[in-house]
């Protein structure tokens, strides 16, 4: 591939690209994100070139391989160009059908259709599923219409052209305005400005500046960042180089997890393609302006995702934050101003560039502009990645684009934020979702990650075992973080044990507050949030759990028991056969009875017993029934009762 | 080098550009304790004993003294209700761990800490990281070393290098505020010289 020399001959390019694509062409575009190749989406793509083979259609057929667009609880997720017919949960043995019906005869084929739940119809385009239709897709939107290792792709998509323009018509400065005009918000958790932390940077008195893509995403359940980095990894290098252009940087790195293969993969491609096509290197596009990116693989610790621990680990140190001030836009890698976003921050900014800092501020609320992703998962209907306008409802994303809770179960609270996020309670889901309100609510955006709960989740338990994750993830550095988190951990435990103390939750409110104003970074000072947010909303749990002995959601294993009512027991035997550990005694036509020494309190008698009998119940907080006498055990057949 | 005013405790004190509040404080005679500084040593801002409430800009924040710098007209303050607050909290949580150190005790009672109210589980060691840091920026042998994150954070010396350095040096031990560094020392060194000689020791005492 020529290198690009200029603006003119990228728009050659495009046009020369466009030209040679028929846009009427049948297209088969397979999800191979992460997600649903862990489905099998690696052996949806060969059968269906298989079958394509087989029928000889190859030159009549495109098959894409492309990133994640979000669906992930259906996948693997086909697409069928250019009538854009969504099939899910897609099998290889589909493929035949696929090609022969769909491709060839032009007939839908219903049983890979999405359903409405509701009203039991079939909907045959994506645009048209109540998951996609109710999301704004700014930035995952293109995934599935971009194979990610091809830069064809996100040039025939207009790919590039915000670099162009930046390079061609405007200066650094006017670059650094637009960007701060757009109030682009930080997408990596505290939502600083990126414009003004750009400024920073770029007004550092030093001639060696960096600009870092932090992709550390490490919050458990969240991977937003994961989907935009190998599903579109061109549009995070176009919004990076445009950062180094308005910062004055020449040298830039990603840092992202290892355990991100296929996003390690698939930036590394677009890197080489972008230098041999002249927009990374020496003189991109013409313009004398020079940057590289090189990228480097995190070792593994949530902790390296804050800005400092990152810094640390990149210069082959021990990930341990270091305290602010002096800031990373002053003294920051190898001690040269550095500038650090998020892949999502930079995936927004060829959008403003190319629409406009008033088109993004159009979208959002007053304090937070444009839209965000959120990975929606838990107990929800419809999980995966979901990007939303700022100022949308809770209950909008968990009702409209999450389809609402699986069973007839009730909605209990959903923790935004990843570990260190708070959990909002079922009478604050109207709110309107940004920066601010999170943090109002005791909460935070962190980089998106959102955990439905219904009733069946304990809130102290949940506060326990995000403790416990950031017991291990905090870099034990300094006293506030690692102790403060230590004795929370050990008093929720205690608690979920039935140990805990009158008193406990007024230490832990006290622990609390100590940790979060005193640790050095950002993950000790949020630490606390699982905990003042579940004692702010559901103190009246934590009371049941001290004062009761009592888990109001069954979870906790040592405050409950499972037993048997003798009067509605008919002796069927499945809960008996099933008991894991053979706690369960009784027999044909005897009344079975737990052994509550032996239990494990597993629950399996509990889902097994059939529903028209309901004869085990969960105790909490009250003592075990005394089991019957052997006498009475004897369930008398009908007709000889009496 | 500037000059720059700032406000502890509501006293005016001068200080030049590059001090730490720790640095500017102690040289209008007003005390904050510390436990991780050492004069000799980047400062560490680990321990969290040195916090002191700063207001900037309109904005009131929790700092480390030790490495926070001094800005024009900051008002600092080094006893609010809030900092002997976090200090008695840090005390408590770290006296579960070295009940018996000096250093924690005479804190404690200058900050009216009477109680520990959590569970004891001696390691004996705050992780304040003096012996540390003194081996890598002093020393420069690196023959002790943090192991593991979070709470399974410890602090171990390094056989090979203990067996070469250590026995002319032991600088660090007093610089140790807990007895936690000599103890482990003992301990590496019997795992290092299974000897007779120090077996011989043993019995006859």
């Amino acid at each position: 591939m020529p290198r690009i020399n200029s603006h003119a001959e990228l728009e050659e390019l495009r046009k020369s690209i466009l030209l040679k694509r028929d846009l009427n062409k049948p297209c088969i575009a397979v999800c191979t994100g992460t997600g649903c190749l862990a489905l099998g989406a690696a052996e949806v793509v060969a059968a269906i070139r298989e079958e394509i083979k087989k029928q000889g259609l190859e030159v009549k057929v495109d098959v894409r391989e492309t990133g994640c667009p979000g669906f992930c609880e259906r996948g693997t997720v086909v697409v069928i160009y250019p009538e854009e017919i969504d099939y899910l949960q897609v099998q290889p043995g589909d493929a035949g059908e696929i090609v022969s019906q769909t491709i060839v005869n032009k007939k839908v084929i219903d049983r890979l259709l999405y359903v409405d739940p509701t009203t039991g119809e079939k909907i045959v385009h994506e645009s048209e599923i109540p998951f996609y239709k109710n999301q704004m897709r700014l930035l995952i939107g293109n995934n599935i219409k971009i194979d990610p290792k091809s830069i064809d792709d996100y040039l025939a998509l207009g790919g590039y052209s915000a670099l162009a323009k930046v390079l061609s018509q405007m200066t650094p400065e006017q670059v650094l305005e637009e960007v701060k005009k757009s109030n682009l918000r930080g997408r990596g958790g505290a939502g600083f400005p990126a414009g003004r932390k750009w400024e920073f940077t770029r007004n550092a008195p030093d001639e060696i500046k960096y600009v870092i893509v932090n992709a550390d995403e490490g919050d458990p359940g969240a991977f937003m960042d994961r989907a935009l980095l190998e599903g579109n990894p061109h549009s995070v290098l176009e919004g990076l180089i445009i950062g180094a252009y308005a910062i004055g940087s020449h040298e830039g790195y990603i840092y992202v997890r290892q355990e991100y293969p296929l996003a390690v993969e698939n930036v590394g491609i677009a890197i080489k393609q972008a230098e041999e096509h002249g927009l990374l290197g020496r003189d991109i596009l013409g313009s004398g302006f020079d940057f590289n990116i090189k990228v480097h693989r995190g070792a593994g610790a949530f902790v390296c995702g804050e800005e400092t621990g990152l810094l640390m680990s990149l210069q082959g140190k021990a990930g341990e934050p270091r305290p602010r001030p002096p800031y990373p836009a002053i003294k920051g890698l190898w001690d040269k101003p550095t500038n650090i976003n998020n892949v999502e921050t930079w995936a927004n900014v060829p959008l403003i560039i190319n629409k406009g800092a008033s088109w993004f501020t159009s979208i959002g609320t007053e304090g937070s502009k444009g839209t965000k992703i959120f990975s929606l998962v838990g107990k929800v209907n419809n999980t995966g990645l979901v990007e939303v306008p700022m100022g949308i409802t809770l209950r909008d994303i968990i009702y409209e684009v999450g389809g609402g809770i699986p069973g007839d179960k009730r909605f209990k609270a959903v923790q935004t934020g990843g570990p260190s996020g708070g959990c909002i309670p079922e009478e604050q889901l109207h709110m309107k979702v940004d920066f601010d309100e999170l943090t109002k609510a005791g909460s935070i955006m962190g980089s998106g990650g959102m955990i439905v709960m219904d009733e069946d989740t304990c809130m102290v338990d949940i506060a326990r075992y995000f403790l416990n994750f950031l017991a291990d993830e905090s870099c034990g550095k300094c006293t506030a973080c690692r102790e403060g988190i230590r004795q929370m951990l050990k008093i929720l435990t205690r608690i979920t044990e039935g140990t805990g103390r009158e008193g406990d939750i007024e230490l832990l409110e006290e622990i609390a507050e100590v940790t979060r104003d005193a640790s050095l970074c950002a993950l000790g000072r949020t630490a606390p949030n699982p905990v003042l947010s579940t004692i702010r909303y559901f103190r009246d749990e934590y009371e049941a759990h001290i004062k009761e002995k009592r888990c109001p959601a069954y979870v906790c294993k040592e405050l409950i028991s499972y037993y048997i009512d003798p009067n509605k027991c008919k002796a069927c035997m499945i809960c008996l056969r099933n008991c894991p550990v053979g706690a369960i005694t009784g027999g044909k036509k005897q009344i079975h009875v737990i052994d509550q020494e032996k239990c494990t309190k597993c629950g399996t008698c509990f889902e097994l017993c059939p529903p028209r009998f309901g004869a085990v119940k969960r105790i909490s907080g009250e003592p075990v029934p005394a089991p019957i006498p052997e006498e009475v055990k004897i369930i008398a057949k009908k007709g000889e009762e009496g | 080098m500037k000059e720059i005013y700032l406000e502890i405790d509501g006293k005016v004190v001068k200080a030049r550009e590059g001090m730490t509040i720790l640095e500017a404080a102690r040289s209008a005679g007003i005390s904050i304790p510390t436990l991780c500084y050492h004069e000799k040593l980047e400062p560490y801002a680990a321990c969290r004993i040195c916090a002191v409430e700063v207001e900037s800009q309109g904005r009131t924040n929790v700092v480390a003294a030790c490495v926070h710098p001094v800005e024009e007209k900051l008002v600092v303050r080094t006893r609010s209700e809030k900092v002997i607050k976090i200090r008695k909290m840090l005390l408590e949580l770290m006296l579960a761990h070295a009940p018996e150190a000096k250093v924690l005790q005479d804190l404690a009672q200058e900050y009216g800490v009477n109680e520990v109210r959590f569970e004891k589980e001696p390691s004996f060691c705050v992780l304040c990281g003096l012996c540390v840091r003194y081996c890598a920026e002093v020393k420069k042998k690196n023959a002790i070393g943090f192991v593991d994150r979070g709470t399974r954070r410890e602090v171990i010396f390094i056989p090979e290098v203990v067996s070469k350095e250590c026995p002319r040096c032991k600088e660090c031990f007093s610089l140790c505020p807990t007895e936690a560094l000599q103890a482990k020392f003992v301990l590496t060194q019997v795992l290092i010289f299974p000897s007779p000689s120090s077996s011989g020791k043993e019995t006859e005492e």
